[in-house]
This record gives structure tokens, C-alpha cells and sequence, in this order.
């Protein structure tokens, strides 16, 4: 099952120049950019590593892709990557933008787990398949 | 020579298509630029005509590849070598500005750093202080003053070594992201290039400032002064030519920047003159700069050696 989150969740995955497109159009508008990778898929999971620091004071979108490359040699085909662009101005305080850049070669899904709770109530939740295993060895192959 | 080279070789493919160089020139605004080199940098005659054929040869590439010939992206890293006050940091920062008009770097933003910018102070620090600058520079120039710093021929562990390694990669693999500018005094630089190969062979600009000469010091004070709003009277403009060959022979001689420096101290007794006299002080007296302003200078008594011992 192909995960989808964020900005663009309805293209196709970015190629490398529009990676870039999009992380010069970040910097040009003064945001940080951010490079962070997770091998939880939970769409609730918002803790998410971060990649070396936020860069916020390069005026190039050559910086970033050289971090992005460095980060899938040690996480690619393995975790989730995803770059964000944080808006420090006065007033927005938060993320302006975030989509996937990068995501394991398998993508296992998610499950249904159904609860039986007070007499015939259900309650529902989605536990993804590959966080069965632990953290790391998730997407081996 | 290249200009012709490509017109023939897409005239042989059976493309009748010319291109008119002048009007391209025109285009990038590329002359404007070098016009205000000549104009406001005196002297430096083999610098500016190295600056004139990168230039061209960028020019010439960018048709090209808008003709569809390969162009393999030119190396432009560069070292500057001279002593010191020749204009070396000047010319960098207009270096910036022409290659971001000929589209060779996106932005066209100087980073000018030394070694305590790029090398950490114990182990493991050194790699993200240099990736750091890296990245900062990217789409713009890093210029690297008294670049020899970064190697320690005496230290094997030093971490010198280490930035010089990361930064031979970035120059090697990400050329169309950022250009590299070494600088630094001539004999010290040619050390460095011998301890480290690798430099000498990714760098392939090497251009070398010579001194100025009396007359273009000269020069150079006048554009200072007038940029102030100050002037010489005409006895005081001799007495500084005489200040200018005095000070070369002396100890610590640093081309413009000695001119500069002495300036500022002349300004000083030019205003303690001032300050001194009774009467109302016109605005001319204001501007000019006399003679006794100059030779008051312990240059005339026998130079620094005294001053600084």
C-alpha cells in the first residue's frame, strides 16, 4: 500500500528537480527547511527524526538536496524521508509545508484491529503491519 | 578562437543558424560589470584580462549548449594569490557578481570565510562546521582567505586536514552548485599546493595580483579620498607621491591597504590642523589636504621601525 502524506499526497512521488523546485521555493520565502526520515508510517506519528539541523540560513536548494542525498544513503529504501518547511514568522509559528520524498522499497499497509467494548459497541484502530517488528529492522529486507 | 570553433561545427551539421556574440554580450550585462572593474579597480591588468576570457569562454558555453552542442560544465574554481592589499577580496566579490550574470552560479552571494570557520576544535566537529559553510555557500562563491592555514604541515592530527578532504569532494562532485576561491600570499599558497595535489589539479584559475605601482597607489588615494569628499592641494599630492615611495621600502608594506591607513591618520592630523587654528574654517579647507598634514607622518622620520619598536 502506497502511504500518502502531506503536500502533493495526490501526485506521484517528486523527481529530484522537483524536489528541488520545491525546497528553493521554501527558501525563497525565508522558511527553514527540514529533512526528516521515520520507519513509524502512522499517520498519527509526528514524531519523526530529524535529519541534521533545520537550515535556515542557505540561500541555495543545492544545500539541501546534498543533505537529502546523505540521508538516503544512510535511510533510503529502509524509512520514510520527508522535507518541511518551517515559517518563523511572527504569526505563522508552524509548518507552511511538508511532503515525502522518500519511502521503502515494501510498504506492507495497514491492519484493522476492531475492539469489542461495552456490550456490542466496536471500537476501531490501524496498526500498521511493518511496526510489528522494532524500531530499525522494519522495512529490512 | 572558440567562437569560430563553434559556429563552424554547427554550420556542419547543416544549421545555418549564427549567433551574434556582441548582441549576447549585451544580453547578460555581463560588459556593465566588467566596465566597472576597469573603472574602479586600478592597475591589476593580468587580473582583469583573466576575468575578460572566464568571462568569454562562459559566454561562448552558454550559446553553445543553447545550440545543443555539449558543453561539459567548465571548472571555475580559483586561486588568487598575491601580497597583501592587492585587491584579492575585491576582485572575489565581483568574481560573484559576473558569474551569477553569466547563470554560471544561481545566486551570486559571497561567503568569505578562514580557517576557524571551516575547522572544529576537537574530533568529530570539524565535518559539520565545513558541510555547514558548504551549504551555505551553495548557489553562490566560497572564498577561502589564507587558504595555507588550513593545513598544518607540522601537525599530522590536525583537523585541517579533514575540512580539505570534504571540501576536495564538494569542489569535485557539485561544480555547477557553488564556485571555490582560495586566496592568500604567493609563496605560502605554492607550499600548500605542493602538500596538497589534489587542490592544485581541481583548481584551474590560477591568477596571480601583482603589486601596484607608485602612480597607481596614487590613483588609488585620490579614489579614496574623493570618495570621502576629501582632496589633495596640489603640494599636498606631491608630498604624498614622495609618503608612497618612502613607505614601500619600509617594513609591513601592504599595497592599497597601507594607503588606506594612512589615509585615516592624515584625516586625523587634517582635523587636528583644524581643530588648532583660530580663525573660521572655510569649506575648502574642509576638503583639502595639505602638506603638513602628510609630512607630519613618521614615514619622513625614518619609518616604522622607530614607531614600532
Amino acid at each position: 500500500m502506497r502511504l500518502t502524506q502531506g503536500c502533493f499526497s495526490f501526485l506521484p512521488d517528486l523527481t529530484d528537480d522537483q524536489i528541488r523546485t520545491q525546497v528553493q521555493y521554501c527558501i525563497d520565502k525565508g522558511w527553514a527547511v527540514n529533512i526528516e526520515f521515520t520507519d513509524d508510517p502512522h499517520p498519527r506519528n509526528t514524531y519523526w527524526e530529524m535529519w541534521d539541523l533545520p537550515m535556515f540560513d542557505i540561500s541555495d536548494a543545492a544545500a539541501v538536496m546534498l543533505e537529502l542525498d546523505a540521508c538516503r544513503k544512510a535511510y533510503g529504501d529502509r524509512h520514510y524521508i520527508r522535507i518541511s518547511g518551517f515559517d518563523s514568522s511572527h504569526g505563522w509559528e508552524s509548518v507552511r509545508i511538508s511532503f515525502l520524498v522518500g519511502r521503502p522499497k515494501e510498504e506492507p499497509g495497514f491492519r484493522v484491529a476492531r475492539q469489542e467494548v461495552d456490550g456490542r459497541n466496536i471500537r476501531y484502530t490501524v496498526e500498521s503491519y511493518a511496526t510489528m517488528k522494532p524500531e530499525g529492522q522494519r522495512y529490512e529486507a | 578562437m572558440e567562437a569560430s570553433d563553434s559556429m563552424m561545427s554547427v554550420s556542419s551539421g547543416n544549421v545555418t543558424e549564427t549567433v551574434d556574440l556582441r548582441r549576447e554580450l549585451e544580453e547578460t550585462r555581463i560588459e556593465e560589470v566588467l566596465d566597472q572593474l576597469d573603472r574602479e579597480l586600478v592597475g591589476l591588468a593580468p587580473v582583469k584580462a583573466r576575468i575578460r576570457q572566464i568571462a568569454a569562454l562562459l559566454l561562448v558555453d552558454r550559446v553553445r549548449r543553447r545550440m545543443g552542442l555539449a558543453a561539459e560544465t567548465p571548472t571555475l574554481h580559483m586561486s588568487f594569490t598575491g601580497n597583501p592589499g592587492t585587491g584579492k577580496t575585491t576582485v572575489a566579490q565581483r568574481m560573484a557578481d559576473i558569474l551569477f550574470k553569466l547563470g554560471y552560479v544561481r545566486k551570486g552571494h559571497l561567503v568569505s570565510v578562514t580557517r576557524d570557520d571551516l575547522v572544529g576544535q576537537y574530533i568529530g566537529h570539524t565535518a559539520p562546521k565545513t558541510k555547514e559553510i558548504l551549504k551555505k555557500a551553495m548557489g553562490g562563491v566560497l572564498f577561502i582567505d589564507e587558504a595555507y592555514y588550513l593545513y598544518r604541515q607540522e601537525n599530522e592530527r590536525d583537523y585541517g586536514q579533514e575540512a580539505i578532504e570534504i571540501l576536495l569532494q564538494v569542489m569535485e562532485n557539485q561544480r555547477e552548485d557553488l564556485v571555490v576561491i582560495l586566496a592568500g600570499y604567493a609563496d605560502r599558497m605554492d607550499q600548500f599546493f605542493r602538500s596538497n595535489p589534489g587542490f592544485r589539479s581541481r583548481i584551474a584559475h590560477h591568477i596571480d595580483f601583482p603589486d601596484y605601482t607608485d602612480g597607481e597607489l596614487m590613483h588609488i588615494a585620490a579614489t579614496m579620498l574623493e570618495a570621502q569628499n576629501y582632496r589633495f592641494s596640489p603640494a599636498g599630492a606631491e608630498a604624498f607621491a614622495a609618503y608612497i615611495g618612502l613607505r614601500r621600502q619600509q617594513p609591513h608594506f601592504s599595497n592599497a591597504r597601507s594607503i588606506r591607513n594612512a589615509l585615516d591618520r592624515i584625516r586625523l592630523r587634517h582635523a587636528n590642523r583644524l581643530f588648532a587654528t583660530k580663525e573660521p574654517v572655510s569649506l575648502d579647507s574642509l576638503m583639502t589636504i595639505e602638506k603638513e598634514d602628510v609630512l607630519a607622518s613618521r614615514v619622513f622620520q625614518g619609518g616604522l621601525l622607530i614607531k614600532e619598536a
